[in-house]
């Protein structure tokens, strides 16, 4: 009896570090991979030093903040403060727990795994406001209130954008809304969502051009200011895991998941998790792409473009869809 | 069974925990930190039940949102706390009041409900394991029996918020506003005036 849960838990850890493991180490290549196309962008070189092509660099940068001194300020609320980075890190590889990689590859799939997601990333904003409270310092702080506003926003029209997809899809298991696209992605039909869902996780990951959290040329670094060392590799790791999970959502919900762009011979013998896998880098590279060539956006039309365009528009959109479902009786079950 | 009832007590009892700490935590920050703490929990406790859905909309409706907005104005107002603390006596029977009648309540509805199936089945407080979803199980019966009312909250949270935009705007003057619109029409011809400025003298 005691022999079969240990065994049972045993499993559960071993497929928890299947996902965490891989997911860490991606986010090392992203850092390198974000560093390289941004040095092409601007016809630089990018890091070439440490291992071939410099491939090594992020590990390097990782091992030198690590052994940094962990500084805390006197004056900020300790226990907040050193949870802060915690959670963030712990909330962006938490949403990994349902994403099917290929079928049957999901640590848990449940019923509501696109809710459970959505639930995930719209705690994130709660690592950045504890930090910039409990910084005590007024960069950080105005940082944690634009990252309050900007990430409450931007979830409005990503919740609009996920229902008209589980219109289509009838289900909220991730495995059954890739599964609905088959006959074709939902790139496709649903265009403008995808368009506003992506831009949306740029804002909701505080990726430029909505970095306004962290805008260095206003407030320093934002509402990581006071944080050095390994808190400070906490949050960056945060970061670039929960980019990953937004793109993983993104090709879950639009791009078909695990599945080959056309169900023919050469195509199909490929296994789903390497499609997976280029589909969540090109979406990564889309990413580095947006940073390396738009200007940052100023607050007042972040709010604007947030509550005056995404939202009316994807409302109408969820209308419209499901209109269209009902006329021509094309509701799933 | 026994991880069920274990994952059970630990949920409740943080739940139970981090609520009394809302109330007796000096700094109000922690207080909303701890209320949150309490709603996972809740959600939690939800998932034991079976009832997932509710759990994930208890996360993304009041901790995503509703706290972090709670969070916002906590930290931006400069409450003084002390003087807060003042008529912690004056409002203490009203408050134990409140409580009391909540037991009651609760004590009513445990001794009533004991004769009903969930307490004659096998084993208190299993999951529900259905075929249908319970997501699809409460679309089917709020836009069906409960249409009406379900229209009526809809309502309700309509106009309270326009009352809410109606109690707070304001429209001040000489507030500079960006037209987008006019600013993408905006050519050479528009943009630029030509003036015969006179040599010793301003525009």
């Amino acid at each position: 009896m005691t022999y079969d849960i240990l065994i049972t838990g045993l499993i559960i850890i071993a497929q928890i570090l299947a996902v965490v493991v891989p997911v860490l180490i991606s986010v090392a290549f992203l850092v390198y991979a974000e560093r390289k196309v941004l040095a092409l962008i601007q016809l630089r070189r990018g890091p070439n030093i440490v291992g071939p092509f410099g491939i090594l660099q992020s590990f390097a940068d990782a091992l030198k903040l690590i052994t940094k001194e962990n500084i805390i300020p006197s004056g900020s609320n300790k226990i907040v403060f050193i949870l802060a980075p915690i959670i963030t890190m712990v909330l962006s590889l938490a949403g990994w727990a349902v994403i099917p990689f290929a079928p049957g590859w999901v640590v848990s799939d449940i019923n509501v795994g696109i809710m459970y997601l959505f639930a995930v990333s719209s705690l994130g904003v709660y690592g950045i406001i504890m930090a910039g409270w409990a910084s005590n310092s007024q960069y950080p702080f105005l940082g944690a209130l634009r990252s309050a506003a900007q990430m409450v926003s931007y979830e409005v029209s990503i919740g609009f954008v996920i229902i008209t997809v589980l219109l289509c899809v009838g289900s909220l298991n991730l495995s059954k809304i890739v599964l609905a696209q088959q006959t074709v992605w939902f790139a496709i039909p649903l265009l403008p969502m995808f368009i506003i869902f992506f831009i949306s996780a740029l804002a909701e990951t505080n990726r430029l051009p909505f970095d306004l959290p962290e805008d260095e040329s206003t407030l320093v670094a934002g509402f990581f200011t006071e944080y050095s060392s390994a808190s400070f590799v906490l949050f960056f790791l945060g970061e670039y895991a929960s980019m990953i999970l937004m793109s993983s959502m993104t090709v879950i919900l639009f791009l078909g998941g695990w599945l080959p762009p056309f169900d023919v011979y050469p195509l199909n013998v490929v296994p789903g998790v390497i499609w997976f896998t280029m589909k969540v880098i090109f979406i990564l590279f889309l990413f580095i792409w947006v940073r390396g060539t738009f200007p940052r956006y100023r607050y007042d039309q972040l709010m604007r473009l947030g509550w005056k365009v995404f939202l009316p528009f994807s409302l109408f959109w969820v209308v419209a869809t499901s209109g269209f479902l009902v006329y021509f009786d094309m509701l799933p079950n | 069974m026994v991880l069920y009832s274990l994952t059970f007590y630990l949920f409740s009892s943080v739940a139970v925990l981090s609520a009394l700490m809302v109330i007796s935590a000096k700094n109000p920050v922690h207080s909303v930190l701890f209320l949150i703490l309490s709603f996972v929990n809740a959600s939690g406790l939800f998932v034991l039940l079976g009832a997932e859905f509710l759990a994930m909309i208890l996360v993304v409706v009041y901790v995503g949102a509703v706290a972090v907005l709670f969070l916002f104005v906590v930290m931006m107002l400069d409450i003084n706390f002390v003087k807060l603390r003042e008529g912690f006596l004056q409002y203490l029977p009203f408050g134990a009041l409140l409580g009391i009648v909540l037991v009651i309540e609760l004590g009513i509805l445990f001794l009533t409900d004991r004769s009903s199936n969930i307490y004659n089945n096998q084993t208190p407080l299993q999951p529900i394991v259905n075929e249908v979803e319970n997501t699809k199980m409460i679309g089917q019966i709020l836009y069906t029996e409960y249409f009406y009312l379900f229209q009526i909250c809809g309502i309700i949270l309509l106009v309270a918020m326009i009352g809410s935009i109606t109690l707070t705007l304001r429209d001040k003057g000489g507030v500079k506003r960006q037209n987008i619109a006019s600013q993408n029409t905006v050519d050479a011809s528009t943009a630029i005036e030509k003036k015969k400025v006179k040599i010793g003298e301003g525009i």
